[in-house]
């Protein structure tokens, strides 16, 4: 019984006392989108590494993605767009400085039910569409373009808090977050695409992968380029050279430069940058030009921190010129 | 007294049919709202097992995620799972469950424990998330706890102990007044009786809220998610258990984790189609772990009521 009671006692002593137990992990958090990528590299890393070195990885979207990595809860953080003014404030006062390493593209994709007979759309559609003015206003095909179909129009969409959304505003409406909030937002792109899968009227964006696991449920709008004029429809080439504009973007991982100096960080970030354009690929995103890879790995030879962006959301930038870029903290 | 009437008996056996048709039809309602709930969960129950059963294989308990889906498995899940278990059990029980015997046994009745019983109430009808933002303040910032183990199992702890305060509280309200005259009659203590008498006879109502608290935290993903679980993580936390002395090891404790309905909820929101049948596989498991331990729950309180003898 006395014996008992002591075990009792040293058990509880332990629980309250035993601090993070310094195991060898890499954590990663943030994006959704990010994630397929991220989690191929972990597992192919612990594999190679015989479970020596462990990683984790979590979900928490873009933005709380950033809000761990300023508090210096995680190694690394998976986002789907450039790092934010505000962000950037939060790490600095953190003393949290960061390397911005571009990995893969993902190119937004306009879905419809196959059903609908349109085969593409221009910006200043979906900007009719899914504008903020849009709101209660526009709920027929016909309202944003009179060549539409006459048929009620259901948008879909992903949540407030993901970097996809974010990045289509910007693109389509010109701000970040601008949206009319009469849609159906989910997180889980699984619930788009079985919305759009049972309405003809639907439309929906998401990131390219989704599209591609869901090819015959689903059809794929080109979009013309402001630009040229072209119609482009999304596919792993239009993206590479640069044609899918302004609905394909880069998504990144950003390191912080103090986990960075420990050795067990460095080789996972390594492995990364060596095993990024083809894992991309296995999980059907699109891999950069090689030379982005190679930029990347002299800025972290060199030790170039920041962003290239400046805490400004960007559209329709070509990676290579980004690359060239000197950033900023 | 003079017999009724042809007429009066031919009203009154009407009358007696009438009230018996109301009484069957209440039976067929009951049987009714009885069939519906088990039809759903049978209809979901099979459904998922159709889509998962190919995936049911002993590899799916002992590999870890993987973006393969058919290398994909639960390990990292369900040791979570049985970890995080463990933890909340080791915490809530002993609190739940001296709670309930002090407010019983112990308790002066006045405004106080007036206040502390409808607040007792009340928890057990708040809903989950808010305790995991309760969790995610104080454990995992206040406390400095991080994202592990040790804070997923408090969390889940506080989520069920108010449950495990009402069953203890009813079990031990069970219990004849004259059983405590009785021990008191014969020189024992307060504790002593509580010891000797209280705690055996209520065993099996406390058992059954245990282990239907237990039953409601395995499934629960609000507060986990909350608190910061993780989504991939394909290792094991140290083990509890050690060759060499001293035998126990709590360094799985601080360790990251991952949990089942997360996993789950993981495999739910991937494109591809064959995630869809891991997640349907480990729901099974989810379903069967769960029926299990309410089976327990059963089984043991119909073992204990057995050795009452009062």
């Amino acid at each position: 019984m006395k014996q008992a009671r002591k075990t009792m006692i040293t058990a509880l002593a332990t629980l309250l006392a035993a601090g993070g137990a310094h195991a060898q992990i890499v954590k990663l958090d943030g994006s959704s989108t990010v994630y397929p990528i991220s989690e191929a590299v972990a597992e192919e890393f612990q594999k190679a590494k015989k479970n020596v070195i462990k990683v984790t990885v979590g979900i928490s979207g873009t933005g709380g993605g950033f809000k761990k990595f300023c508090r210096g809860e995680i190694d690394i953080a998976d986002a789907s767009r450039p790092i934010l003014k505000k962000e950037m404030a939060a790490c600095a006062q953190a003393g949290i400085r960061f390397f911005e390493l571009p990995i893969a593209y993902d190119a937004l994709t306009v879905v419809v039910n196959p059903k609908n007979p349109l085969k593409q759309v221009t910006v200043a559609d979906l900007k009719a569409m899914w504008e903020p003015a849009a709101q209660n206003r526009i709920n027929n095909w016909k309202q944003v373009n009179p060549a539409f179909p006459d048929a009620a129009l259901k948008l879909f969409g992903p949540g407030a808090d993901s970097g996809t959304f974010d990045y289509f505003t910007e693109a389509v409406n010109g701000k970040a977050k601008a949206s009319r909030g009469d849609f159906t937002a989910s997180e889980d792109d699984n619930v788009l695409v079985q919305g759009v899968q049972r309405d003809t009227g639907a439309l929906a964006y998401f990131g390219f992968a989704y599209y591609i696991e869901n090819k015959d449920k689903l059809k794929a709008l080109a979009v013309v380029d402001p630009k040229t004029g072209r119609a482009v429809e999304p596919s792993e080439k239009t993206v590479i050279d640069g044609a899918d504009q302004p609905l394909s973007r880069p998504i990144f991982i950003y390191v912080s430069e103090a986990s960075y100096k420990k050795p067990e960080v460095r080789e996972f970030v390594e492995f990364y940058l060596k095993n990024a354009a083809q894992l991309a690929k296995e999980v059907k995103y699109v891999q950069l030009p090689a030379k982005a890879y190679e930029l990347n790995a002299e800025h972290l030879k060199k030790g170039k921190l920041g962003s290239v962006f400046g805490g400004e959301a960007e559209v329709g930038v070509r990676i290579e010129d980004l690359l060239a870029r000197e950033g900023k903290l | 007294m003079q017999p009724p009437a042809p007429s009066d008996v031919a009203l009154i056996r009407a009358d007696i049919t009438r009230r018996k048709r109301w009484d069957l039809l209440f039976g067929l309602l009951g049987v009714l709202a009885l069939a519906l709930g088990l039809m759903t969960i049978t209809a979901l129950f099979v459904n998922m097992l159709i889509d998962g059963w190919a995936r049911l294989t002993p590899e799916f308990f002992t590999n870890f995620p993987s973006r393969r889906a058919g290398q994909a498995g639960i390990l990292s899940a369900w040791v979570g799972s049985l970890l995080v278990m463990l933890v909340t059990a080791s915490v809530a029980v002993p609190l739940g469950v001296a709670a309930g015997i002090w407010l019983e046994e112990y308790a002066p009745k006045h405004w106080l424990t007036d206040v502390i019983e409808i607040n007792i109430n009340n928890l057990a009808g708040v809903p989950s998330i808010i305790y995991g933002l309760l969790a995610l303040g104080l454990f995992v910032y206040g406390f400095g706890l991080g994202q592990s183990i040790r804070t997923a199992g408090l969390t889940l702890a506080l989520l069920i102990l108010p449950m495990i305060i009402v069953a203890t509280r009813e079990a031990i309200r069970g219990i004849p007044q004259s059983i405590r005259e009785g021990a008191y009659a014969l020189g024992a203590t307060r504790w002593q009786m509580v010891k000797h008498h209280l705690l055996p006879y209520s065993m099996p109502g406390i058992f059954t809220g245990v282990i239907i608290g237990m039953a409601r935290a395995i499934g629960e993903t609000a507060p986990i998610i909350t608190i910061g679980a993780l989504t991939f993580i394909a290792f094991l936390p140290p083990a509890p258990v050690t060759a060499t002395p001293p035998f126990i090891n709590f360094d799985w404790l601080p360790a990251p984790f991952t949990v089942m309905p997360i996993q789950i909820f993981n495999w739910t929101s991937r494109p591809e189609a064959a995630f869809q049948q891991n997640a349907a596989a480990a729901g099974v498991i989810l379903v069967a772990m769960t029926l299990f331990m309410n089976g327990l729950a059963i089984w043991l309180r119909y073992r204990l009521r057995k050795n009452i003898k009062w």
